[in-house]
């Protein structure tokens, strides 16, 4: 594993580039665990919050954002070369490619065996349908986007014992394909399992996964960084036979990663909500018990789901579109033959720990300073503006009453404030000068005719 | 040491139902208290609130948040409770349809405050208002 960390820090793969980052606040604003912050001019993620949902790069007007991955000539270091991706990686391109030509061109970049992730869904599906057995808690809430389950993880802990003690279909995936090589008579370090990510939160998990102990992938590949290739690679015609590699595919393994795609699979009383904001509204009430009884719940980080990941290319509609129409020339998960022997193994592997609360929201762990903390934020609360404006390097008032109470803030971080001190002759002004260039730069005060902000850029 | 929060309700507003339950539970969890208590206030609390938007014309929620303890009172400005001990039993509802039709008023509110905390009081007086208190501890 290339990129593997130690497990002690939680890893992400989004990370700022700040000769890029200009610290506009869009992504502060956006983000919904409230993790970033601006220190000395660029976005700063807290490593605690972030669940890698991978908001602030859509929201960057700077292309500030970038997702770390895997150099592709790794795949080299192994006989067996498989490739592992989602089937929203065939829904970018245009109907003018035909499948068996982008899979020409996988092979063609050094690839020896091709696996669409959702091959075979089938097996997943009931492993899934044998965890309700086994858990009583409704609905059951799906493991599937690793965003979601990091973000239950920290602000919805009573939730965590619903979530199906399942892996992902890349692991499917990567069990099924591991099994398929040995019976053809490859050893299995010889094997090099590369998976196409389509986000951040996919990387993330699987270069960490949260509830297995270790990855089974050999790397990771970022799909924008695919898709280019590909388009570079693409034969004018097909030339081969690629079906081969399909033949698991089914109707519903292509439109898993998409909305309802889990949902309408599970069947009973399921419900599917896509885009993260959604869902944290959704989460509220289920934890208040204001939502009527639900068996199964599949929740997507992505507005589209996957189609709308922040890795793919073009636009998640048609991504949608494409998919739905391919999906129609599959045939139904219950009419695809797996002969494989290995299928009580694999769904052995597909079994995952428990996933557990992390609270990182708490104030104190000594309840009463805690308590003293919450009647301190309210106290500060009393003193600020109420404006939300960003103007402090926090994304709204109550985080910057938050952070004070934390000691990473303080009251003349507030610009509204700082200029009531300065009338009361509280601070002086260059103290007051130097506080802002802390949060915001020292270049911000510069005059720059080409800089980013201020024009709309990005909407 | 107490953390006191104050909420304002009004009849008839059921979109609004549920944020105070929403707030008190952020704090909740700021304190780290354990997750299945704040389940039992939040759902507590949810139900009080909505019985001011189903039966009452205004009220306000004060909650007393502590170091072993949490105190709930919800008081409105409605027509009161006739029969209390009624008004407990589960099922017993005079929801109008309107409001049985939004998927509230089946009756089992105050039943579930009482089975969710440790001590439930209803002080009401005919036409005037009512007042439910509530407490639970987090042990
Ligand atoms: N705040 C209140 N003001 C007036 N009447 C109330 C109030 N709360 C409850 N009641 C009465 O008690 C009955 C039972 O309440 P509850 O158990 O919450 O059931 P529901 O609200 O579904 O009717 C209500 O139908 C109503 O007649
Ligand atoms: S990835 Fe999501 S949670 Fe992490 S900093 Fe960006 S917006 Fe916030
Ligand atoms: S919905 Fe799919 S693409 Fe989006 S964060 Fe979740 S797993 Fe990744
Ligand atoms: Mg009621």
């Amino acid at each position: 594993m290339f990129l593997l960390m130690n497990n002690n820090k939680k890893y992400h793969a989004l990370k700022v580039d700040t000769q890029k980052c200009f610290g506009c606040t869009h992504c502060m604003k956006i983000c919904p665990t409230e993790a970033i912050r601006i220190v000395n001019g660029v976005a700063v993620i807290d490593n605690q919050r972030c669940v890698d949902c991978g908001n602030c790069l859509r929201a960057c007007p700077a292309d500030a954002f970038y997702v770390e991955q895997d150099d592709l000539s790794k795949i080299n270091n192994y006989k067996h070369r498989v490739v592992l991706f989602p089937s929203v990686f065939i829904g970018q391109f245009s109907e003018i490619y035909s499948e068996g030509q982008i899979y020409e061109a996988l092979l063609e970049l050094g690839f020896t065996h091709i696996f669409e992730v959702e091959q075979p869904a089938g097996w997943l599906m009931e492993s899934i349908k044998d965890f309700s057995g086994e858990n009583t808690h409704r609905p059951l809430i799906s493991s599937f986007c690793p965003a979601i389950v990091r973000l239950i993880q920290c602000k919805y802990p009573s939730l965590t014992a619903h979530i199906v003690r399942r892996k992902a279909p890349h692991d499917l995936a990567a069990h099924f394909a591991i099994e398929q090589l040995k019976k053809e008579g490859a050893k299995e370090d010889e094997i090099g399992i590369f998976y196409v990510s389509p986000c951040s939160a996919k990387m993330a998990a699987v270069n960490q996964p949260v509830a297995e102990k270790e990855s089974i992938v050999t790397g990771v590949i970022n799909m924008k960084d695919l898709y280019n290739r590909i388009m570079k690679l693409i034969p004018t015609k097909e030339k081969m036979d690629t079906s081969g590699f399909r033949r698991y595919l089914s109707r519903e393994g292509i439109l898993w990663s998409l909305p309802r795609g889990e949902s309408a699979w599970y069947r009973k009383k399921s419900m599917a909500i896509d885009g993260i904001h959604n869902v944290v509204k959704f989460l509220e009430r289920l934890e208040n018990d204001e939502v009527p009884e639900i068996d199964f719940l599949e929740l997507k980080s992505c507005s589209e789901g996957c189609a709308g990941g922040i890795l793919l290319t073009g636009n998640r509609f048609l991504t949608v579109e494409r998919l739905q129409k391919r999906a129609a020339r599959y045939p139904k998960a219950a009419q695809v033959e797996v002969e494989n022997a290995a299928k009580e193994l694999v769904k052995k592997k597909l079994v995952a720990d428990e996933i557990k609360p992390e609270h990182i929201f708490v104030l104190d762990q000594n309840r009463s300073k805690a308590i003293e903390k919450l009647q301190k934020i309210n106290d500060i609360l009393c003193q600020l503006p109420g404006l939300d404006c960003g103007g402090c390097g926090a994304p709204n008032c109550h985080a910057l009453a938050e952070d004070m109470v934390k000691g990473k803030a303080k009251m003349t971080d507030c610009v509204f404030l700082q200029n009531k001190y300065l009338k009361e002759q509280k601070v002086k002004p260059e103290k007051a000068y130097k506080n802002l260039e802390k949060i915001w730069g020292k270049q911000r005060f510069e005059a720059d005719c080409n800089k980013k902000g201020g024009r709309n850029e990005g909407f | 040491m107490a953390i006191e929060l104050n909420f304002t309700i009004e009849g008839g507003d059921f979109s609004n139902a549920g944020k105070a339950s929403s707030k008190i539970k952020k704090v909740l969890k700021q304190l780290n208290i354990e997750a299945k208590i704040i389940k039992k206030i939040v759902v507590a609390v949810y139900e009080a609130e909505v019985n001011v938007a189903a039966h009452a014309y205004s009220g306000n929620v004060k909650a007393l948040v502590g170091e072993n303890d949490v105190v709930v009172m919800v008081s409105d400005s409605g027509p009161g409770i006739e029969n209390v001990e009624l008004a407990m039993k589960e099922g017993y509802s005079t929801a109008s349809k309107e409001v049985r039709e939004m998927g509230f008023g089946a009756g089992m509110g105050l039943a579930n405050i009482k089975r969710n905390t440790d001590e439930l009081k209803i002080e009401t007086k005919v036409g005037e208002g009512t007042t439910v208190t509530f407490s639970l501890n987090y042990s």
